[in-house]
């Protein structure tokens, strides 16, 4: 088939000169999915935007070449640029939310498009947006085409954004993230889609992820970007196969996953340099540990090694081809590092008890703001945690983890349930001891730490509140070790975050909640804000820790692989209840609950296992109203009448695995767990 | 709606009774009603008879709150608090030094004040909004500065400085429109000319500015990103995509002020001497007529206040996410 | 001691600002993160420059802020009598504007009065002619010699200054390229300055530069004088606003429920009665205040000066509204923030929190709205003198000009120097200070998205 869009050494500077897309060349054929696969910062929105030519204030230049279905991208004057974009190229972006026009109903924003590019007006314009809202699975179209984008689910929003980039019947879809915003079971249900429209109609895509997995489920051909540059780019089978380039490598060898359990991850030392910043020798020198003077010296060329596999690598280079056998074995060899067996294969005492814990809000309403409903963000949660164990945590956004979390450091008040620490009810007052006993690390490295405060200030923060090591000599010694544990210089105290990436903020952050000792870490979402690599130096770290200080950890995530890797116990969590718990080998390898499977099979793996598809449809309802019965009987495919009315009791089928669903209920019904 | 209505009227009342009683407090507590007469009457040699007497014309010879010599309700009633200042909730302002009707006076002189402040606000708005909008299609570049520029430094001179230069310049110099005065009816056309085309010109620099930052502010907002990636023209994405946006932050500040309009504009009236409710405030306050102050600053406080609901309503209008919810 | 030194009220304020402004100057340059925007601002040629002429604004208001009363020569049983009239530093400094006044209007640089007078002459006839001025050009024999002595003194002057500027310029280069100022600009605008200074000096010495108002006060001493009351009401008020609205907004945001109501009722109460008129109440309520109480005040000057500062409290009581409510939304978004919360899983208390965590992070919101409002408190005085409520008649002030001068404009000739120095003057402090803030807003805006620069 013909190319649709052939790149050849696109570059594209900002006006301070900073080259943002450096020397960038592929091609995409009809049918077909080209994905830039890179971590934040490399430039691959950037390149994006610059065949758009919609990147504010980049210049392209003159010499690079983009033909889209045979026009010349950079040649063409403002105004036929604009019939193309909408028309022969359209483009969906990461955040639907803010990428639709809140004022504008749905309709109105499709039907632009419609006149512009097909010259569709009135009524006629107005049924094709009806269809195209059906084509992208909206139930109820014709209601749809008169809502605005605050009135649609996150998922609706971007299949709308979807439909908006099909108006203009694009020979070539470029799509920026489409699906990083949404939740696991949406993403499966939006990258279907994209399949699906492309399967119909023949076009081209060019998709940018970051997440592996989202690969290996859409591309035919991958190109692999790092800082502004490709530097790998081959068939998906044969990247995967026989990752070439060092960073390719060490990008697969850190992904966490159950093989991984008791070893550390190959994780990449250092993070992204900010565009622009080297230009000279290889850009993944620093960061290399293969790397030897010549990388730092001269920037390698790109080297063919087989057809269609090509590498941006001073190893291939002098070498060429047919050592690669001995590449594949230097990657595998990676992992190992320090592979210890896990100190606790029997859980501890019990460290931390939660039982029957709710959390309500109150919603008002109304001239006098009387109650009129709660919301039950978390509804009768049970836990258990030994002293040196993981619990992970899982379910969508919303479903109330983060506000049970919260509620545990009695940072919002509960409804009812008891909360044990260490045998020590907490309620309402929480002792100095207790405070200290139980810390939280955040989500997001850029909010959880005062931007105006020096790292040794916010490490000492802890310390001061809680009394810990009076005398300024003591805490400095202390906070030296507490760098020296997470990893940093011990310099690093006299500096402000802003000074430090993501990855480094992220351990001063694990720093500042163990200066007070604590025996249970609560950790949301630590690393979904971080880079795939950086992620695996986070997830080293607080397994080392738990195994130097027996700490136990609630780790909250919607990341299966991490919890695969971290885990002992998993419970899953849906509108404020929990609906399967049990080991994480049971839970992830015999899941009971649809929801648990639906989850499984929702999330793109890069082995590419053919698995059963369980697709959800709809979203996630709301705390506030949520269905009758099993909250989970509008989405699931297995239910009945009696799970439309009742909510099931939670059954136990070993000593460690529970789950509440009718259709595992003949267990043993007398013998429920809590 | 209309319970949303409802409760946005009740959320004012409050608001209302605290402006009346801060008012009362100014203007009976921090000075006693001892101290206005004789002031009023020359600070010197002032007879404690003529004090009472003075007192008594004015009505101020009553207790502040609470009237233990009266019976039943007038008890309340019969005090400064409920003759003067409660009272002001009816819109009954009682009558100025002069013994003319405070409510007379307001319902003659707003239509003058209005006459001028309403086709000052109208065209003001067009015309700030479209310098703003042509400074905005024209961003980053030296026009924009340009533009800029002259707004800051527009911004920079005083208002009475537009009023003094604009009389000499169109008045006195080239004889086009008298120098002051006002007329009823289509006569009124030379005398409001000039102020309306002052007022105008008066806040065109700070306006602008504030409308190109909000213009900017939604232009770099990502869903404009998509109107581009859809193959718009900028113009298109400036007019239907942004300035349907930034309605929202413009309606808060300026559907506000409508209601105000009926109070005129001090300086404008009283330098071009029309009889509205601008020079007849200054009147007052340079005769320190402190009934005429009082019942302006109530007046003021409510129109604000009707301002504020209005705006709650134009949002339904512009937008769909309070419509809707 | 041959004087005696005296504080009024507003001079006791402005070294309270003074202090402060010392204060933090010397805390910012501790703190590297602190000092990063202003860098910003120091690279901006427009902002230097404005900060050049807003300084020499400031320095003329600091010497105008020195009091004393001087003592009189004849004494009273050995013990010092000091004269009545309060002076400043600036007044001594500047003497001859200030004692050589004129009858009556003069034009600048004029050495007549406006307008023919009859005078008798040396013979007894009574003529009517333009008569000389007591000082104005009281050197010259000739009055024709007038515009050649005005050209050899002007030029001289500005030759003076040239030289002065240049020796300034030529002293502070290294200084200005060690810190990566804007030195083109800088020493440009220095020059400029340096010998419109030497000029206008060396003219005032023999001239009434911009002419003398209505009772034959020089209309530059008078322009200069101003600047005091305006940088006052600029910056007193803000004493007031800034610890109003940063307590009660944070605390609104921080604290919200019920302590979020009583806040936010105030400030709805407060900021829905129109400035203008609130102003104008309270402002005539403390009229009859000073005016029943004329005991309270030793000197003329003393009572002026009480008034403006209940002035500026009137102003700031008024204008804290804004500031407040931009603080308590801020507040809400940064009380949701995760380091919020890892220190409230400290146990930190509520007060820390708001000290350490909150306030740094919204200080560049007070510092931009306290730039900001600068100007249009300069701006509001002259409007609120002209409508009456402003500063006392006897202070010397932009608005107290523009309202004497106005009426004059109808007169044939015209007297047009008055407003037109008041114009001037205003427009170079208010422009001045609008370019600055403009700057610093730039510099801080958080939402500019700056990536934060490692030098």
């Amino acid at each position: 088939m013909a190319d649709i869009l052939s790149v050849s050494g696109l570059v594209t500077q900002l006006h301070n000169g900073i080259r943002i897309v450096d020397d960038i060349s592929f091609n995409i054929r009809a049918g077909e999915t080209f994905v830039l696969l890179g971590e934040s910062g490399c430039g691959k929105s950037m390149t994006a935007l610059s065949l758009l030519r919609l990147l504010p204030d980049g210049v392209t230049h003159t010499d690079s070449v983009a033909q889209l279905d045979g026009i010349a991208l950079f040649g063409l004057r403002e105004r036929e640029m604009r019939d193309l974009r909408g028309g022969k190229m359209a483009m969906i972006f990461q955040e639907p939310g803010l990428s639709l026009n809140p004022v504008m109903t749905v309709g109105q924003q499709i039907t632009e498009v419609l006149s512009l590019h097909q010259g569709l007006r009135g009524k006629t314009a107005r049924n094709r947006c009806v269809e195209l809202l059906n084509q992208v699975g909206i139930p109820d179209p014709a209601r749809r085409v008169a809502e605005y984008p605050f009135q649609l689910s996150g998922g609706m929003k971007q299949r709308v954004m979807v439909a908006m980039a099909l108006a203009g019947r694009p020979k070539l879809l470029i799509a920026d993230e489409p699906t990083t915003a949404l939740d696991v079971t949406i993403q499966a249900q939006v990258l279907q889609l994209l399949r699906d429209t492309q399967a119909e109609n023949g076009m081209a895509m060019l998709l940018i992820t970051h997440d592996l997995g989202v690969v290996a489920e859409m591309a035919h051909q991958v190109g692999v970007m790092y800082a502004g540059q490709i530097v790998e780019q081959a068939s998906r089978a044969r990247l995967f196969d026989q990752p070439l380039h060092p960073y390719t490598q060490k990008l697969f060898a850190a992904l966490p996953d159950a093989a991984h359990r008791n070893q550390s991850l190959a994780a990449i030392p250092g993070s992204v340099p900010p565009l622009g910043s080297v230009m000279q020798g290889c850009r993944f020198a620093a960061r290399c540990d293969r790397a030897w003077s010549l990388c730092r010296e001269k920037t390698p060329g790109w080297t063919e090694v087989h057809t269609g596999h090509g590498v941006r690598c001073h190893l291939y280079q002098m070498q060429g081809a047919g050592n690669t056998v001995q590449e594949k074995q230097v990657r595998l060899s990676v992992p190992d590092v320090d592979a210890k067996p896990e100190l606790h294969p029997e859980p501890g005492p019990s460290l931390l008890q939660v039982s029957d814990l709710r959390v309500h809000f109150p919603i008002r309403k109304g001239l006098l703001q009387r109650v009129v409903g709660q919301v039950k963000a978390v509804d009768g949660v049970t836990l258990d945690i030994p002293q040196g164990r993981t619990l992970a945590l899982v379910g969508e956004s919303g479903c109330g983890k983060t506000t049970l979390a919260k509620a545990l450091l009695q940072l919002v008040p509960a409804l009812s349930g008891r909360v044990q620490l260490a045998g020590q009810t907490l309620s309402g007052y929480v002792s100095r001891e207790q405070r200290a006993a139980m810390q939280m690390v955040f989500q997001d490295p850029y909010a959880s730490l005062n931007p105006k405060m020096r790292v040794a200030e916010i490490l000492e923060e802890g310390m001061t509140a809680l009394d810990i090591d009076s005398g300024s000599k003591a805490r400095q010694s202390h906070i030296d070790s507490l760098l020296d544990q997470v990893g940093l210089a011990r310099g690093a105290k006299w500096r402000y975050p802003h000074e430090f990436s993501g990855g480094q903020r992220q351990r001063i952050a694990i720093a500042r909640a163990l200066a007070v000792s604590p025996r249970l870490l609560i950790c949301d979402e630590p690393t979904s804000a971080l880079d795939v690599s950086v992620q695996a130096q986070i997830l080293n770290l607080l397994k080392s820790l738990q195994q130097k200080f027996e700490l136990g950890y609630l780790f909250i995530t919607h990341n299966l692989a991490v919890v695969e890797y971290l885990a002992h116990e998993v419970c899953v969590m849906y509108l404020g209840r929990i609906v399967e718990r049990g080991t994480a080998a049971e839970v992830l390898r015999s899941p009971m609950h649809p929801y648990t499977r639906a989850l499984l099979s929702a999330v793109p793996r890069i082995d590419g296992a053919n698995r059963d598809r369980i697709r959800l449809e709809g979203d996630l309802p709301s705390p506030a109203n949520p269905p009758q019965g099993c909250h989970f009987s509008p989405r699931c495919a297995h239910a009945t009448e009696q799970c439309r009315a009742h909510y099931p009791p939670l059954t136990r089928h070993s000593p460690t695995h529970s789950v509440s669903c009718y259709l595992h209920v003949e267990a043993r019904v007398d013998d429920r767990v809590f | 709606m209309i319970a949303y209505l409802i409760r946005r009227i009740s959320y004012a009342l409050p608001i209302l009774v605290g402006v009346n009683l801060l008012t009362f407090a100014l203007f009976f507590v921090v000075n006693t009603p001892d101290d206005m007469a004789r002031m009023q009457l020359g600070i010197k040699r002032v007879s404690p008879e003529a004090i009472a007497r003075w007192e008594q014309q004015h009505g101020y010879d009553k207790p502040l709150f609470l009237n233990s010599a009266a019976a039943g309700i007038d008890k309340i009633t019969d005090t400064i608090f409920w003759q003067k200042s409660a009272s002001m909730f009816v819109l009954d302002f009682g009558y100025s030094d002069d013994g003319r009707d405070i409510s007379r006076e307001i319902a003659t002189r707003m239509w003058p004040s209005l006459s001028i402040a309403l086709p000052t606000f109208l065209i003001g708005l067009i015309v700030y909004v479209s310098f703003a909008l042509l400074m905005t299609l024209f961003r980053a570049t030296a026009l924009d500065m340009a533009g800029v520029s002259l707004c800051v430094f527009l911004m920079s001179v005083s208002g009475l400085f537009y009023i003094i230069g604009g009389q000499f310049l169109v008045s006195k110099l080239w004889h086009l429109v008298p120098i002051s005065g006002y007329a009823g009816g289509l006569d009124s056309f030379k005398f409001v000319v000039l102020p309306i085309l002052i007022g105008i010109a008066g806040s065109v620099g700070a306006s602008s500015r504030w409308y190109r930052t909000i213009f900017l502010e939604e232009i770099g907002k990502d869903y404009v990103r998509t109107a581009r990636a859809k193959g718009l023209s900028e113009l298109r994405v400036l007019f239907t995509h942004v300035l349907k946006n930034a309605m929202i932050p413009i309606l808060t500040g300026v559907v506000v002020v409508i209601p105000l309009l009926f109070m005129g504009s001090l300086l404008t009236e009283s330098f071009f001497g029309i009889p509205g409710l601008g020079s007849y405030t200054i009147d007052a306050i340079n005769a320190q007529d402190f009934s005429v102050v009082r019942a302006m600053v109530f007046l003021g406080s409510l129109l604000y206040i009707v301002g504020l609901i209005l705006t709650d309503i134009s949002y339904t209008m512009v937008d769909p996410r309070v419509r809707l919810s | 001691m041959s004087f005696m030194p005296v504080f009024l009220w507003s001079d006791k304020l402005i070294f309270l600002i003074l202090a402060v402004g010392i204060a933090c100057v010397w805390y910012v340059r501790q703190l590297e993160h602190l000092l990063v925007p202003w860098r910003r601002v120091a690279r901006n040629p427009t902002a230097m420059v404005s900060l050049l002429v807003l300084s020499l604004f400031v320095l003329v208001g600091l010497l105008d802020t020195l009091h004393y009363r001087a003592a009189l020569p004849d004494r009273n049983d050995g013990e010092t009598v000091y004269s009545p009239e309060v002076l400043s530093v600036f007044d001594k400094l500047v003497t001859p504007l200030r004692t050589q006044t004129e009858k009556t209007y003069s034009a600048p640089l004029a050495v007549t009065l406006y307008a023919k007078e009859s005078v008798i002459d040396a013979s007894g006839h009574v003529l009517r002619e333009y008569p000389r001025l007591r000082f104005g050009g009281a050197g010259l024999t000739d009055v024709r010699q007038r515009d050649a002595d005005i050209f050899r003194r002007g030029l001289t002057g500005a030759l003076a200054g040239l030289a002065a500027g240049l020796l300034i310029a030529l002293g502070s280069k290294r200084w200005l390229v060690k810190r990566k100022w804007p030195m083109r600009a800088l020493l440009a605008s220095t020059l400029v300055i340096s010998v419109l200074i030497g000029a206008t000096v060396n003219l005032a010495a023999a001239y009434h530069v911009l002419g003398t108002d209505k009772v034959g006060q020089d209309v530059l001493y008078l322009s200069l004088k101003s600047i005091r009351t305006g940088l006052i009401i600029g910056t007193v008020t803000t004493l007031v606003t800034l610890p109003l609205a940063l307590f009660l907004g944070v605390a609104a945001g921080y604290f919200r429920g019920w302590v979020d109501d009583v806040i936010q009722y105030i400030y709805t109460v407060l900021s829905s009665i129109p400035s203008v008129l609130l102003i104008a109440a309270a402002v005539l309520m403390m009229q009859v205040t000073i005016d029943m109480h004329p005991g309270w005040f030793t000197t003329l000057a003393s009572r002026a000066d009480l008034r403006l500062v209940f002035l500026c409290l009137i102003l700031g009581v008024t204008s804290w509204t804004g500031l407040c409510r931009l603080l308590r939304g801020e507040t809400l978004k940064l009380r949701e923030m995760e380091y919020i919360q890892a220190a409230q899983a400290f146990g930190v208390s509520p007060l820390r929190i708001l000290m350490r965590h909150i306030m740094p992070n919204v200080m560049h919101i007070v510092l931009i709205s306290l730039v900001m409002d600068f100007s249009g408190l300069v701006l509001a005085e002259a409007v609120l003198s002209y409508v009456g409520v402003g500063v006392d008649p006897s202070m010397i002030s932009f608005g107290t000009m523009i309202n004497a001068a106005r009426l004059e404009l109808g007169r044939e000739p015209m007297v047009w120097w008055s407003l037109a120095s008041a114009f001037g003057f205003m427009l170079a402090l208010v422009l001045a200070a609008n370019l600055f803030a403009d700057a610093v807003r730039d510099a801080f805006d958080p939402r500019l998205n700056r990536t934060w620069e490692a030098e």
